[in-house]
């Protein structure tokens, strides 16, 4: 087995997931300029409800095809995050909108508590199992390595997500008005935008995504868990930040490029350090890596590099 | 008079915009010297490369001797050049008094640990630099506004905070960037008198300004920015029937 | 500009007196506690009193030189890890506390030095997001330092840390002091008391002082800081080093107090945790913060008696006090920060307004 290819296409199948998350952080923080904290537990919502709804469903009727049953548990899973997205605004950052820049990251913080210890009170401590078996099985050789049809099926939904928020942004009304709002907020009110409405749909796509983002991280490692959202959430942001937050392209980016430098590091890292380190330090590579380049790039890699005006 | 300021071909881009281009003048020492020119014409970025707030792409520029050129900010402040905003930029959380003793930090010199013992020097510094503040608020004028917080002041208060705050640096050379802009007629006055009193002190001054009036009445030289290029330089009476002044103005405005 | 300069003669008085009375207050509170909510609480105003340490520590990079550090509990570990290594059964050191307490403290110093360099032209949210990486990187090392050299002893932590010492005088275990028979957490709370007292009073100084002021200035408008004169690399480098500083040694006295440390105790939560006690108490305002680190520290454990709470309403216990008390903190802490967005106690310059009004 080619462990370079095996572990590139891990890495892609991870970094799909960190780059949909990541889209959440960045359309949020490219209207609102914050960082919105409780968008991970956002994606472990996701992952929780979709599997609450998986088991149930196979509980009553388990002659049902596998695959419809998993869809039905995503279809409920994304407007219950929708939702959970919309009242997050509402209710811990709208009321702040102007008020010192600190108090919205705290709110967050406190939704972020909330929504754990929520998951966990319903859902327990333990990891909860995904009936893999309700999925298809198949695996595939390309190139001296091996891919499932779950790890095929989340990079073609990726792309086709991917390709649907492009056009969304740059082709739609929402799109033009998500995009002034962005530019200047109070510009885009007087020109007869709804800031308010724009804001409240940035948080409904981005939940959307999330959603599906924590489906696919829980089908594809096979479970879930009331704390998955924290560090999926950290890594996805800092994913958006190494591509440039408030871009979307740079968070696709960001969010593949973390994914595969994570696999490939943990892949390699015994090698590269005589064994010294092992591959237990896979989550310091999307660290080093964030702090590397914004050393460098201070607005990260397809950030806009801008001069302050004095 | 002898020569303070020296800038030789300062040039300045950002991306395709060609902020300045070339820019060569000298500020003679004990002089108003006017920094004119239309909207955008390059003026607030002179001041900023000039500052050390952005960095010349090319050039020379020379206060008395020592080169200012892509220096640190604090570093050109140190060597005698202090400046104003044209969007005004206070410590809006901090006291009128703070602001100006902010401004004083270059010639103070305490550390962490004076101010952990309290060493006689340090208090000595504290209260010769309270009271240095004081007496710069008094005589721009707001000297009854010690404690209160910056954005508080109203705003021309605000631009005779930023005012004070620079000569605590005790500059030999102070830039101002539009100085009177929403002042009313009374305070431009002051503002004038002020100006006058620091040149008759020995204080160098560099106005942006588009009050024609203040600035053709005032200024002992000038240089008129278009597009980021120097057109003219001289007294206002040879600037104001440069044709090429008259041309950037459309005519009408320097001639009033 | 001394305030008790400007008192009358009868005000002043009054002032002393509040201050004697408010120190008779903290002198018998662990007897207070112990005798009104048990033998734990005074463990719990132990832990509280290291926290505003931590805070005020922190308030120093956030509150005054406005540099959102999610990483400062990197410190905090740095400080106990010195401590849990020399002085342990881990390799048989035992170094008095006037050695261990400096070098945790130069230590977490250079570390923050070191986290601040590369940040230095970073601005506001990626400066935050760094800093947090910085954090993590740090706690997945001690997390994985057992192999191939054991160092740290990985997730299982460093266990029998010597207790603080002083010449000879162990806060370890009870002690017979003028009569008074203390027990360790009383011990180490009059520690702590001093400690935060000291700490408090380099806060008040700093903060009134050119340093201070410069710190505040880069907070409020970078560049025209710069262009006022502050070197503001250095000065921003100032405030993570004494930041870190107070970090450190917090985590001295911690793993002291603890007597054991593991890689758990610091992660980002914990972070998180510090800078909520500094916003929810009001950013840059020593009571503040103070007051932030106490509730921060004391709601969830008052939360335990949910238990109690439910038996007394419903008869018998639905949910685990445990489980619950975490997310009735999560809405305490949005609760709070949607009515007082600036904090319980902002800071000072609104009461100086007030008074020159009145004037
Ligand atoms: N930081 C910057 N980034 C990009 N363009 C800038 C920047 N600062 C100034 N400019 C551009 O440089 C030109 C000159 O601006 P400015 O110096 O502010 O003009 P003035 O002060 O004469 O009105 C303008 O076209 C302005 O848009
Ligand atoms: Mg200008």
């Amino acid at each position: 087995m080619d462990i370079f290819a095996q572990q590139l296409i891990n890495g892609l199948v991870l970094g799909s997931v960190y780059a949909l998350v990541a889209l959440g952080y960045t359309l949020v923080y490219g209207i609102l300029e914050l960082i919105n904290f409780a968008h991970g537990e956002t994606t472990m919502m996701g992952s929780m409800i979709a599997l609450a709804v998986i088991g149930a469903l196979f509980g009553v009727a388990p002659d049902l095809p596998g695959i419809v049953i998993v869809l039905t548990g995503l279809l409920v899973a994304i407007p219950a995050c929708m939702l959970l997205g919309y009242s997050i605004e509402r209710v811990a950052y709208r009321p702040l909108r102007h008020a010192p820049r600190l108090a919205p990251l705290i709110t967050a913080i406190g939704i972020s508590i909330v929504l754990q210890n929520v998951a966990m009170l319903i859902w327990g401590k333990q990891y909860i199992a995904f009936p893999t078996t309700l999925l298809p099985q198949g695996r595939h050789e390309i190139l001296g390595a091996s891919i499932t049809d779950v790890q095929i099926a989340i990079l073609v939904l990726t792309v086709a997500i991917m390709a649907g928020l492009v056009i969304l942004v740059n082709r739609t009304r929402l799109g033009r008005a998500m995009r002034a709002t962005a530019q200047a907020p109070a510009v885009a009110q007087l020109m007869g935008v709804n800031v308010n409405a724009v804001i409240s749909a940035t948080f409904i796509i981005g939940s959307a995504l999330a959603a599906i983002a924590g489906v696919m991280v829980s089908a594809n490692y096979g479970q879930a868990h009331y704390y998955m959202g924290f560090l999926l959430g950290l890594k996805a942001f800092s994913a958006a930040v190494l591509g440039g937050i408030g871009n979307l392209a740079g968070a696709m980016l960001g969010g593949l490029l973390l994914g595969v430098i994570e696999a490939l590091g943990a892949g390699y890292i015994g090698d590269l350090t005589g064994g010294f380190l092992g591959s237990h330090y896979q989550d310091i590579f999307a660290f080093m890596v964030l702090i590397l380049v914004l050393t460098l790039k201070p607005s990260g890699l397809l950030g806009s590099k801008s001069v302050e005006r004095a | 008079m002898s020569d303070l300021l020296r800038i030789a071909n300062v040039t300045k881009h950002f991306g395709g915009i060609k902020a300045l281009t070339d820019v060569s003048f000298t500020v003679r020492k004990g002089e108003i010297f006017g920094v004119i020119g239309p909207n955008g014409a390059g003026k607030t970025t002179l001041f900023n490369a000039l500052t050390g707030l952005y960095q010349p792409d090319t050039g020379a520029i020379d206060l008395a001797g020592t080169s200012l050129y892509r220096r640190k900010p604090h570093e050109i402040l140190k060597a005698g050049f202090a400046r104003t905003f044209q969007n005004i930029r206070l410590f809006h959380n901090m006291t009128a008094q703070e602001n100006v003793m902010v401004g004083r930090h270059t010639r103070t010199t305490s550390g962490v640990l004076a101010a952990l013992l309290h060493t006689a020097h340090n208090r000595k510094e504290e209260r010769d630099c309270e009271a240095y503040a004081q007496q710069l608020l008094n005589r721009v004028g707001i000297g009854k506004h010690t404690h209160t917080l910056a954005k508080h002041l109203s705003y021309g208060d605000q631009r005779r905070l930023e005012i004070a705050r620079a000569l605590a640096s005790e500059p030999k050379l102070l830039a101002l960037d539009e100085p009177a802009a929403g002042m009313n007629p009374n305070e431009k006055n002051a503002l004038r008198d002020l100006m006058v009193s620091l040149r008759d002190e020995g204080l160098t001054l560099m106005l942006i300004e588009h009050d024609v009036k203040l600035v053709m009445g005032i200024c002992d030289r000038l240089v008129v920015l278009d597009y980021g290029e120097k057109i003219a330089e001289g007294t206002p009476d040879t600037v104001r029937h440069d044709p090429k002044v008259i041309a950037a103005y459309l005519g009408g405005e320097v001639a009033a | 500009m001394n305030v008790l300069d400007t008192l009358t003669g009868k005000a002043k008085s009054r002032v002393w007196l509040t201050a004697a009375l408010l120190l008779l207050g903290l002198v018998l509170l662990p007897f207070l506690v112990e005798a009104s909510l048990g033998k734990s609480w005074v463990r719990i105003i132990d832990l509280a009193l290291l926290y505003i340490m931590l805070a005020l520590g922190l308030n120093i990079v956030v509150g005054y030189a406005g540099l959102l550090d999610l990483g400062y509990v990197a410190f905090y570990a740095v400080g106990a890890y010195c401590w849990a290594l020399l002085a342990s059964p881990q390799f048989g050191l035992n170094l008095p506390f006037w050695i261990i307490l400096p070098a945790g403290a130069a230590i977490a110093a250079l570390f923050g030095v070191l986290l601040g360099t590369p940040t230095l032209r970073l601005r506001g949210d990626y400066l935050a997001i760094v800093t947090l990486g910085f954090g993590e990187i740090i706690r997945i090392f001690i997390n994985n330092l057992n192999a191939p050299i054991n160092i740290t002893n990985g997730p299982q932590g460093i266990t029998l840390i010597e207790p603080m010492s002083i010449f000879g005088f162990s806060l370890g275990k009870t002690q017979d002091v003028l009569g008074l028979t203390l027990s360790s957490p009383h011990l180490y709370y009059y520690l702590f008391l001093l400690c935060v007292a000291l700490v408090v009073f380099v806060c008040v100084r700093l903060e009134n002082s050119r340093i201070g002021r410069a710190w505040v200035a880069i907070r409020e408008d970078e560049m025209a800081a710069a262009a006022a004169g502050i070197n503001t690399r250095n000065i921003k480098l100032l405030a993570f080093a004494m930041g870190a500083t107070f970090g450190g040694l917090s985590g001295g006295l911690f793993a002291s107090f603890q007597g054991f440390v593991s890689p758990e105790s610091f992660n980002l939560m914990e972070s998180i945790m510090i800078l909520s006690m500094i916003v929810l108490g009001g950013m840059g305002n020593i009571p503040g913060v103070i007051l932030g680190a106490i509730l921060v520290t004391v709601i969830p454990e008052a939360l335990r008696y949910t238990g109690d709470l439910q038996r007394v309403l419903f008869g018998q216990v639905y949910i685990d006090p445990a489980d619950l008390r975490m997310l009735l903190f999560g809405i305490a802490l949005v609760m709070m920060m949607l009515f007082r967005p600036a904090g319980l106690l902002p800071s000072k310059q609104r009461k100086r307004e007030f008074a020159e009004d009145a004037a």
